[in-house]
């Protein structure tokens, strides 16, 4: 997971590998980090080096979003993989939350 | 009489399950999947081992078996435990339905399951155990 400099603005966040139960945990942490840290008013979770992803993630997606919109700030996400965006889609991530 | 079958035992412990689903991907490929149903049967498979390790064993790990069978193009996965089973199997199959205590369970996991593969059958006993039965039926090339 690798991040901007913080500009308090826009932070987007490269996830890479598998998203799972054993591997949400760690990245929910490191993204909340983040967000308390630099306060963003836009949080792009770029995907598109995530090669699996399961339900976890979707979990992992929610709760970042419902902690973005307590601070007023919106959660995007962009280079969904055909796999990804089927787990996507199957739990309606797009209504809450916008791709680009 | 099956084509072909392996079966495996392991800790179900998180750690475990990248590799459970890499073995059950890695087995199926003995059909020639496309990379899309390897992606469905690996995710399935992740899904039905997650369950058991957060909601069989709420008071240490316990042992996962996993089954599969390769029988006339249909990849059929056993997943087992030895768990404190499912109380109502119907309610579980709810989507967003999770009992566990982790407010970020998405209580996706069987939606993902029945979505990815051709079916999912779900045998359970409270107090003596789960089985989660499932089948992908791919062309023969």
């Amino acid at each position: 997971m690798k991040g901007n400099k913080p500009d308090g603005s826009t932070q987007s966040v490269r996830l890479s590998g598998e998203i799972d139960h054993h591997t949400a945990d760690k990245i929910r942490d490191r993204l909340d980090k983040l967000i308390d840290k630099t306060a963003p008013k836009c949080l792009v979770l770029d995907f598109s080096a995530v090669t699996m992803m399961d339900s976890s993630g979707i979990g992992l997606v929610i709760g970042r979003y419902k902690r973005l919109k307590k601070i007023g700030a919106e959660l995007y996400v962009q280079g969904t993989t055909e796999s990804v965006d089927k787990i996507f889609q199957l739990a309606g991530l797009y209504q809450i939350v916008k791709r680009i | 009489m099956f084509n072909n079958y392996m079966e495996m035992k392991f800790l179900g412990i998180s750690a475990n399950e990248s590799y459970a689903r890499v073995c059950a991907g890695a087995f199926a490929a003995q059909l020639d999947p496309t990379m899309e149903e390897i992606n469905d049967i690996k995710t399935a498979v992740s899904e039905a081992v997650t369950n058991c390790i957060v909601h069989a064993y709420p008071d240490g790990a316990g042992e996962i078996c996993i089954r599969c069978e390769l029988e006339n193009g249909i990849f059929t996965v056993v997943i087992s435990d030895r768990g404190r089973g499912i109380a109502d199997i119907k309610q579980a199959l709810i989507p967003f339905y999770s009992t566990a205590d982790n407010d970020e369970r998405s209580g996706m996991g069987f939606t993902v399951m029945q979505s990815f593969m051709d079916s999912v059958d779900v045998e359970s006993t409270p107090g003596v155990g789960t089985c989660v039965t499932m089948r992908k039926s791919m062309q023969l090339k």
